[in-house]
């Protein structure tokens, strides 16, 4: 029975840091309808200006996290600006095309200037060591990833349904052209959306660094498993990306216990159960 | 009158060439991709050798020309190794980091004449492809046997063998238990980890829930480590006693400023410790933090490639510059001389090195950095693999 609640502990732990990092792709992905390969490549930014901050300059985690998200935003405001605009609405061949190509981009610079060693962000004196939960002793880093994807997952719900914000959004992703003629300026709307989606990238780098460690090539490594998180959520669904990154946390969690020779074949063993019954994913929207 | 003096120019400068050749030596590693830094090793060691020694042997200026396989690709290696061979020309193949580029480039050895250095691929049925193959580096069962030993001694009676799942993985895995075994222990259970594994947490528990005294972990050095070393700590078995035993890839030098104070305390077997403490390492390590440029990157590789270099440098000097790969191999067979990393030589019959193999613990220097202390060594540990494979 204790064995049973180690395993749903570390699996909701494992889901929640899976969540924080994909959501922001599920964001660009549905609601922007952009196939955005960089993802990882934003998030591994905010995992080396993290780095950078806390422990190069010494600044303490909190500072990192917002240092990391602001500075990530300013990276990618100019990336949008001249590269991604070009590639709203096109096709998806075009925009894999160009979003990998910034990905490899960011990992050659990102070797060049931090070098191919691993960084690691010094986390804050409360986050180290673990806490007791009676049956066993689980990270306290680990209850702050949990925290922070409610955090999230809230917040994001609040902006996109409650919001004129999110009204807004959702029009001009369901219809640009009319909602333009509306007056809603499609432009900014995009551009917002982009930076709030890069923003939870890095976000999600930061946080999830203790389990995907940052170095150059975090930028492909982790890829698949954030569009496999993306695609079994249903793209733009936030419930989804919830309940799909709990889903796959606790089968893989489950099956790396029980068996962990058979390696991630239950986990994707589930992906495929799920797209053929789901084709749009857990609750993704008919277009 | 001038075109006389031409052709006295140009009798002086080919006369003069024609005595001393320019021979290659053709190296094939990861430069690039998510294993680069293991590559940018073998140059660091391989220009550190150079500017020590000098590009000549006799008349003879050596020329090393690389080429890049970024992961493990058997046919790519192969498709390289024979443009080195046709196009460049090269005497002399060396490098290697992943077995399956070396077994691929094994069969077109004594057809292009060229004999093989490796600098690193670690699994011991290598040498046994082809007569050319000579290596400079260890195999997985040569740095993990000496481990269960260890083990054994310190009390541990039943341990679980946590690897990844993968060539080398089970390697460790296997000459663990053989030397566990044999020492009177019980390995209680063996659990193989997928390479993509990113957490840990399930293993520990699992680990765990076996009730061993201690555990052999076996994961390629690298990100994943930082994870297994962490969830170890976090999880608390490092505090209920559980004893942690490994093959020093998991404390890679390059990999110890990540895994910080997590990893103070872990006992590692290993052939080569940046921090060993010699006159030859110390010229080595100056010589290869100028070549790598940060004295933090610079690990095992590097020696490898420095030895491989220094083997190299033999056969030309026994072929006087002729191209004659078997006479080069048979020059070094028995070869014995002091490497940076202690006294090392090549076994005449299966023409791998044989060398000392250090138990190390990760300790805090005097500067805060942190190191592989060396606490205890294996003399003349030759490679158990090839009689296992027997």
């Amino acid at each position: 029975m204790q064995t049973v609640f180690s395993i749903a502990v570390d699996a909701l732990a494992y889901g929640m840091v899976l969540f924080v990092i994909s959501i922001g792709l599920s964001v660009t992905m549905g609601l922007m309808r952009v196939v955005n390969l960089a993802h990882g490549a934003f998030a591994m930014i905010g995992g080396y200006v993290a780095s950078y901050v806390a422990r190069d300059l010494g600044l303490g985690y909190t500072v990192a996290i917002v240092a990391a998200v602001a500075a990530t935003i300013i990276i990618a405001i100019p990336i949008e600006r001249f590269l991604y605009r070009r590639i709203y609405g096109a096709p998806e061949l075009t925009q894999v095309l160009m979003t990998i190509g910034i990905t490899f981009c960011v990992i050659g610079i990102a070797n060049y200037l931090m070098g191919p060693t691993l960084k690691t962000i010094p986390l804050a004196e409360a986050l180290q060591g673990s806490a007791d939960l009676g049956f066993r002793t689980i990270p306290v880093h680990r209850l702050f990833a949990i925290v922070c994807g409610l955090a999230v997952a809230l917040g994001l719900w609040f902006v996109i349904d409650r919001t004129s914000f999110g009204v807004k959004l959702r029009a001009s992703v369901d219809n640009a052209a009319m909602a333009a003629a509306l007056g809603v300026r499609t432009e900014i709307i995009y551009a917002v959306s982009f930076g709030v989606a890069v923003g939870l990238a890095a976000l999600g780098g930061v946080v999830g660094a203790e389990l995907l460690p940052v170095e150059p090539y975090y930028a492909l490594r982790y890829m698949v498993t954030f569009l496999v998180v993306v695609s079994v959520g249903g793209a733009g669904s936030i419930p989804g990306a919830l309940i799909a990154c709990l889903l796959l946390g606790a089968i893989d969690t489950t099956g790396r216990y029980l068996m962990p020779e058979f390696g991630e074949f239950f986990f994707y063993l589930a992906v495929i159960a799920i797209i053929c019954i789901f084709p749009r994913g857990l609750a993704g929207r008919a277009k | 009158m001038k075109k006389l003096v031409i052709a006295a120019v140009a009798a002086l400068v080919l006369g003069g060439t024609a005595y001393a050749d320019t021979i290659k030596v053709g190296v094939i590693g990861p430069f690039s991709g998510p294993f680069a830094l293991q590559g940018k090793n073998f140059k660091a060691g391989i220009d550190a050798y150079m500017a020590l020694n000098g590009n000549k042997v006799g008349d003879d200026t050596v020329e090393v020309v690389y080429r890049d396989v970024p992961q493990a690709d058997p046919a790519q290696s192969k498709a390289l190794a024979q443009e080195l061979i046709v196009k460049e020309k090269v005497q002399y193949l060396a490098g290697f980091y992943f077995t399956p580029d070396a077994m691929a480039v094994t069969p077109i050895l004594k057809q292009g004449n060229v004999p093989m250095v490796i600098m690193n691929a670690a699994t011991s049925a290598i040498v046994t492809k082809s007569p050319l193959v000579v290596r400079t580096s260890f195999t997985t069962w040569q740095t993990s046997t000496p481990i269960a030993k260890v083990a054994f001694d310190s009390g541990v009676k039943k341990v679980i063998s946590v690897v990844s799942d993968y060539g080398p993985g089970i390697d460790a895995e296997n000459a663990f238990k053989a030397g566990f075994e044999k020492a009177g222990g019980q390995v209680v259970e063996a659990i193989r980890m997928p390479l993509a594994t990113n957490d840990f947490s399930p293993i520990m528990q699992r680990i765990k829930d076996s009730g061993a005294q201690g555990v052999f972990a076996f994961l390629p050095s690298g990100p994943t480590t930082l994870g297994f070393v962490k969830a170890y700590n976090e999880n608390g078995l490092k505090a209920a006693g559980i004893k942690f035993f490994a093959p020093g890839d998991l404390t890679q030098e390059s990999d110890l400023p990540a895994l910080g104070d997590a990893a103070l305390g872990i006992q590692t077997t290993f052939h080569y410790a940046v921090s060993h403490d010699s006159p030859e390492n110390k010229a080595f390590v100056d010589a290869a933090t100028k070549a790598i440029g940060n004295k933090a990157e610079l690990s095992f590789p590097a020696v490898s490639a420095y030895d491989g270099m220094y083997v190299i440098y033999k056969m030309i000097e026994a072929t006087g510059g002729k191209q004659d790969a078997q006479k080069a191999v048979d020059a070094v067979k028995g070869l014995s001389w002091v490497s940076p990393r202690g006294p090392v030589f090549i076994d005449p019959e299966s023409r791998h090195i044989t060398q000392n193999i250090y138990l190390r613990e990760v300790a805090k220097a005097g500067d805060g950095t942190y190191i592989n202390k060396e606490v205890q060594t294996f003399e003349k540990q030759g490679d158990p693999g090839l009689e296992a494979a027997k």
